[in-house]
């Protein structure tokens, strides 16, 4: 028996991160020198994204027996996750030097979950699918409790934990299912399998549903959101900031994986569920975000509403809809980074900005930031023209063109209450005056800069979203070609 | 008909974009109050040029045609077949003009009163200004929704830090009316591209075969989108709100502009795109329209507020325009478009007026004036001539339009011309009591006698205004030769059914 290496030209960037990562802990370990650390883990983001670039090939890669693929869509969706994790340790230096939080821990833990998230965005099996998820499940419940003193912290990481572990055996049981119907783990079999038919309807919709509600869990929408708003406000704004970000494209891809690689003979099982789901996830998260006074609770519950907005994407079973549901959560990873980074960057001198109240008359204070954030929350509430409308609209126009035009209205509708609460925050910046203690911030130039440039692009890829909406088209169809 | 690709800046671009790149340089120069006079320097320069370059397309305006003239197409996002696409026809070129003349005087009536964040507050009038003109000018649906949602933002944000002290309450549920009725144009946008095989282009669509069915649904929503913004009873109970809290210039704008897209809006979509549904559902918009000429013009007459009295007045002098439009005939539609422009004119001189008193006595109620006349008499002869174009003197520009709509409306139904007519009787009753009361008189308390006549500057800017009143009201020609082509063949679009089966 020969043992044939499996080509590892397209699993480079995943060797590379965790070399590196393991490095990492070594050096520190060794050296005790933070200011090592932070370069490293920037020089591991920047070159595992050329790394990408470089092995990058238009055709579609299997490797491992086929448990790994990697596509178009894979590259774009790293690429975009490193550049989430970037912007994260980035915003989040300073906010951990002073909560003498600026440990080696947290540059691991999120390289580790970054590893998690490449892992899924490229899994083309089960396992590897699985693997990839619990990596990254397990990185952010310890991130989650990196304020060990924290009662709040560790209150949601366990429940963070526990209801993760539930939605692991959902998902495995669902697996298990379709294990038991097709014989295979592996998604592409599994597809030719499900497409070839004979199979029993009945446990295949089973095993389904379990396998969307443990997905519903993972990307945090209605009815099996209840986790979000708890672990949002619980974990440090650096961390709330990460697992707000760069996990949503691996929820992405582990959706499109999962349901259209995989199990896309099932499409008018899954379609169905996933429209109810969008609908409460933009009811329940639009409704009650109106009533929240924490910022962090608030995001949260409006990343519950834009995860449902991004269902109704893929929902939709068609190409225009897959295209617009990854445009859609690159346009919300942009943003969530942009808003959580100003909630992180203003957290100083002991203060967390926390409460939207704390953003009282930011205009008069820091123009410049309050402008920022003005464009993040109209740039979410879906006005033009910034991208977070053409998000919304890619979606729209995809929902209309299958069909769906009662669930277009229905989306719309919940967009506009959803303004209001995003309205509230611009007008919390504009037009109250600030509270008599409220501090001045110093600029920190590099976050500052970082800031600007976020901020600026979601206002720039609104005005000319062409080359985001060609790269999308692109990568889609050269995965699903 | 649009044929030829230019790749130059043309006028429209620069329409558009010279005040909104002002805007943004403004607020380049910093947040502080340190630079306030180089801003509002800045601000007059921009929004002067920004009215000079829109000139040229009067002077060069074919009014022999009714095809779109300056037109502009670029890519813009070619993945959704969305064109940057511009051009004027006779019914929008005016608008242009207007919104950018009404800018300029809106710099200029807030020259010395705004002392806070004078530069954020011109930036967003130029940036506003803009965005207008965007709206006027866009041939694409997506891009005029993108103009038509962007404009809430510079409002929004004007009303809410400028405003009296219930601006907040009054800014959001400006901006919430206005975005239910605008999302559910948009998902009719989307609807529209794909019944006409792909394309955004507006043009395209006034020619696409609709079902009655589709037609009804599109008219509902392009009906919502709209009426909102007119506004028409009874979705008009924004603006009172909006138009008492905005700070002087922001009710001018939302007067003399805003709404004019709103029934700019039943010109460009509604009519061409489903005349079958307008036809058949033309009697709830004349019903809707009479409605607020009498009975909005009664709610006026018990106003104790200057500004919400103006407010009113403007629904009632709104409805002439929207009844005008649903009479098919060019008399009405012409008096209706020559209403939009009067009512410009109009409303933007009366809430200055308002703002010139506010100013010194910083009350809106009428109840607090009295005797102005006395310590104010050449702001008094200003604020007679625009009372009187409010109520539609013959001469002013305020009578020609009704009075066209109200010919218009007698060749179809009689007693539509009689209602409306009351209009004349309104409109003088309470623009006139109100003038009476607040002007005329013994001098009423020591705020009064303490106010100091107008500055050289305020006499400038409703100087200006007077002439066009007047200028209007004696020789309306040019204005209707222009849009006359433009209104014939809309009428002639509408007499023809687009029904599909």
């Amino acid at each position: 028996m020969t043992f044939a290496l499996p080509d590892l030209n397209p699993v480079l960037p995943e060797i590379f991160v965790l070399g590196m990562t393991c490095a990492i802990l070594l050096i520190d370990a060794l050296f005790k020198d933070r200011d090592l650390t932070y370069p490293l883990t920037l020089f591991t983001l920047v070159f595992a994204a050329a790394i990408t670039v470089f092995t990058s090939v238009p055709q579609v890669q299997f490797t491992f027996g086929g448990q790994f693929v990697d596509d178009a869509m894979a590259d774009v969706l790293k690429l975009m996750g490193y550049f989430a994790t970037l912007a994260v340790v980035v915003y989040s230096r300073p906010y951990l030097v002073e909560r003498g939080l600026y440990k080696v821990e947290f540059f691991a833990l999120a390289l580790f979950a970054l590893l998690g998230m490449m892992v899924m965005i490229s899994a083309n099996h089960f396992l590897t699918l699985y693997i990839g998820l619990e990596l990254l499940s397990l990185s952010l419940y310890a991130l989650v409790a990196l304020q060990r003193d924290s009662a709040q912290a560790t209150e949601a990481a366990m429940k963070y934990f526990v209801l993760g572990a539930l939605a692991s055996g959902f998902l495995l049981y669902g697996m298990s299912l379709l294990y038991g119907i097709t014989g295979t783990l592996e998604l592409s079999v599994m597809a030719q399998l499900l497409q070839a038919g004979g199979q029993d309807q009945m446990v295949l919709a089973f095993g389904l549903v379990f396998l969307v509600a443990g997905l519903g869990f993972k990307l945090g929408v209605a009815p099996f959101h209840m986790w979000v708003p708890d672990i949002y406000q619980g974990a440090p704004s650096a961390v709330t900031l990460f697992i707000g970000s760069a996990p949503k494209l691996a929820a992405f891809a582990f959706t499109m994986r999962l349901l259209v690689d995989g199990l896309h003979p099932a499409v008018e099982y899954w379609q169905g569920m996933l429209a109810v789901m969008a609908v409460l996830s933009l009811a329940i998260g639009n409704l009650a975000a109106i009533m929240q006074t924490n910022i962090k609770r608030m995001l949260a519950y409006s990343t519950i509403s834009h995860m449902g907005f991004l269902l109704l994407g893929i929902m939709s079973g068609t190409f225009a809809g897959y295209t617009a549901g990854m445009f859609y959560v690159i346009a919300y990873v942009l943003m969530s980074l942009g808003s959580f980074g100003l909630v992180v960057y203003l957290s100083r001198n002991g203060l967390e900005a926390e409460n939207i109240d704390d953003f009282r008359g930011l205009n008069s204070r820091n123009p410049w930031l309050a402008a920022l954030m003005a464009i993040l929350m109209f740039s979410m509430a879906g006005l033009p023209p910034f991208v977070g409308f053409y998000a919304k609209l890619a979606i729209l126009q995809s929902l209309v063109g299958a069909g769906f035009v009662w669930l277009a209205v229905v989306a719309v509708m919940f967009s506009l209450i959803g303004a209001f609460y995003y309205l509230r925050v611009v007008k919390v910046l504009y037009f109250d005056a600030p509270k008599p203690d409220a501090p001045v911030y110093p600029a920190i130039p590099d976050v500052q800069a970082l800031l600007s440039i976020n901020g600026l692009a979601v206002l720039m890829l609104g005005i000319m979203p062409q080359p985001l909406i060609t790269l999308c088209t692109y990568a889609m169809q050269m995965t699903l070609q | 008909m649009i044929e030829g690709i230019d790749l130059g800046v043309g006028l429209l671009s620069l329409a558009i974009w010279l005040p909104i790149a002002a805007g943004v340089l403004i607020l380049a120069t910093g947040g502080d109050d340190k630079s306030a006079d180089g801003q509002r320097t800045l601000a007059l320069l921009g929004s002067v040029l920004g009215f000079l370059v829109t000139l040229p397309l009067w002077t060069g305006f074919d009014a022999a045609t009714s095809a779109m003239q300056f037109v502009e197409v670029a890519d813009w996002v070619p993945m959704f077949n969305i064109h940057y696409r511009l051009g004027v026809d006779g019914i929008s070129m005016p608008f242009i003009l207007l919104n950018s003349f009404t800018t300029v005087l809106v710099v200029l009536a807030a020259w010395v009163v705004i002392k806070e964040r004078t530069g954020q507050y011109m930036a967003a009038f130029l940036i506003q200004s803009g965005l207008l003109n965007g709206v006027f000018a866009s041939l694409d649906g997506i891009l005029f929704y993108v103009f038509f949602e962007a404009m809430l933002i510079p409002l929004y944000l004007i009303i809410g830090m400028w405003g009296g002290p219930n601006r907040v309450y009054a800014a959001i549920k400006f901006f919430l009316y206005t975005l239910l009725g605008s999302l559910l144009m948009l998902v009719s946008l989307l609807y529209l591209y794909f019944q006409s095989g792909g394309s955004f282009e507006i043009l395209i669509w006034h020619r696409v075969p609709l079902t009655m069915f589709a037609q009804t649904l599109l008219f509902i929503a392009f009906f919502f989108a709209f009426a909102v913004k007119v506004p028409m009873w009874p979705v008009h109970t924004w603006l009172p709100d909006a138009h008492v809290e905005a700070p002087t210039g922001g009710s001018v704008v939302l007067a003399a502009i805003t709404l004019k897209v709103g029934a700019y809006g039943f010109l460009r979509f509604i009519l061409p795109i489903v005349p079958d549904a307008s036809h058949e559902y033309a009697y709830i918009i004349v019903t809707l329209s009479l409605i607020a000429v009498v009975y909005i013009g009664l709610v006026a007459l018990v106003q104790s507020d200057m500004k919400k009295l103006i407010a009113y007045s403007s629904i009632a002098h709104m409805g002439f325009v929207t009844l005008g439009f649903f009479l098919f005939n060019p008399l009405g539609m012409e008096g209706g478009l020559i209403q939009m422009i009067s009512h410009g004119f109009i409303s933007a001189a009366m809430f200055l007026c308002v703002g010139v008193m506010y100013d010194r006595v910083h009350s809106r109620q009428i109840a607090d004036y009295g005797g102005v006349a006395n310590t104010m008499p050449r702001f008094a002869a200003f604020f007679m001539l625009f009372a009187m174009a409010n109520a539609g003197l013959p001469a002013t520009s305020g009578f020609v339009g009704e009075f066209m709509v109200i010919l218009g409306a007698v060749q179809v139904n009689f007693w539509w011309a009689a209602l409306a007519a009351t209009t004349l009787i309104f409109g003088a009753s309470y623009t006139l009591w109100m003038y009476k009361r607040v002007v005329f008189g013994p001098i009423g308390n020591e705020h009064v006698a303490k106010m100091k006549d107008i500055d050289s500057r305020e006499f400038v800017v409703l100087g200006l205004l007077a002439i066009c009143v007047l200028g209007m009201g004696l020789y309306p020609l040019p204005f209707t030769e222009v849009m006359h082509t433009s209104v014939d063949n809309l009428l002639a679009h509408v007499a023809h059914s687009k029904l599909a089966y």
